[in-house]
């Protein structure tokens, strides 16, 4: 069999819900950041592989370069968020985070 | 079979195994550094679907950018000895069901859905395209793009500093 459309969907496809699950299991925030990172790479090869085999042009490839450009700035606040967190709680587990205040 | 499909499915193979690797490893280490062979991977993808610039993006934004900043993280917020019980998952069996119903869903409609198809499939260089596209159609798109990188750049220094008392 041909190496088609399907194929690249099918590991889009898994990627997310491997993404999935890590956000949804992980008590551990940069897990959970990790998971965030796999979901936007699914949707990636989505739109990239749409892009090669239906449309037939770049414009695809367009969307996948913002999607990665925000997911950069995603990993920087995400991770400054988790830093600061780490400083006043001492621990990175997203549990400890149920006071609004100090 | 081909050489192509062989190396194709390789590919496939190393990038889902590193991003089960990432999912399910108990050890937060192992998980970051399982992550580089799903970004690898995935930029391999890119390759083989005719998207060149796509994958040194790919190459330069997630291995050398993201991956480096995870790794940072990783280290300043762990003693690296305990990370048994740093990496902690809850309610992994419904999450497990939960997500094999929708893989499963997911897969079936890829399956039995007929996507249209491109009149001929080019495999030829696309940085010029894409600079063009940026610089004509997408112009507002990519400059804002500047602004929130701007923004967050920003955002992220004064969420991190510490505060100093008075």
């Amino acid at each position: 069999m041909a190496i088609g459309l399907t194929h690249y969907l099918v590991i889009g496809a898994i990627l997310f819900s491997l993404g999935l699950y890590s956000v949804l299991t992980r008590r551990n925030a940069i897990s959970i950041l990790m998971g965030v990172e796999l979901i936007l790479n699914g949707a990636n090869i989505n739109y990239v592989a749409f892009s090669h085999y239906s449309s037939g042009n770049v414009e695809g490839q367009i969307y996948a370069i913002f999607v990665i450009m925000l997911a950069a700035a995603e990993a920087a606040i995400g991770l400054a968020i988790i830093l600061a967190f780490f400083q006043i709680f001492h621990t990175i587990d997203v549990e400890a985070a149920e006071t609004l205040k100090e | 079979m081909e050489l192509a499909t062989v190396i194709f499915y390789l590919i496939a193979a190393v990038t889902v195994g590193s991003a089960a690797m990432v999912a399910f490893s108990r050890n937060i280490i192992h998980s970051a550094f399982s992550l580089l062979g799903t970004f690898a991977g995935v930029a391999a993808i890119y390759v083989f679907l005719g998207a060149d610039f796509v994958a040194a993006v790919q190459v330069l934004i997630y291995v050398g950018g993201i991956l480096v900043l995870i790794l940072f993280a990783v280290m300043l917020t762990h003693r690296i000895t305990d990370v048994r019980i740093t990496n902690r998952a809850v309610g992994r069996i419904p999450a497990l069901a939960v997500i094999g119903v929708f893989l499963f869903l997911l897969v079936q409609t890829i399956r039995e859905t007929p996507w249209q198809k491109a009149k001929e499939i080019l495999y030829s260089p696309t940085t010029a395209k894409i600079g063009d596209l940026f610089l004509g159609n997408y112009l507002l798109p990519f400059e804002l793009a500047s602004l929130v990188l701007l923004a967050a750049l920003i955002g992220a220094v004064v969420i991190s500093r510490k505060e100093l008392k008075e």
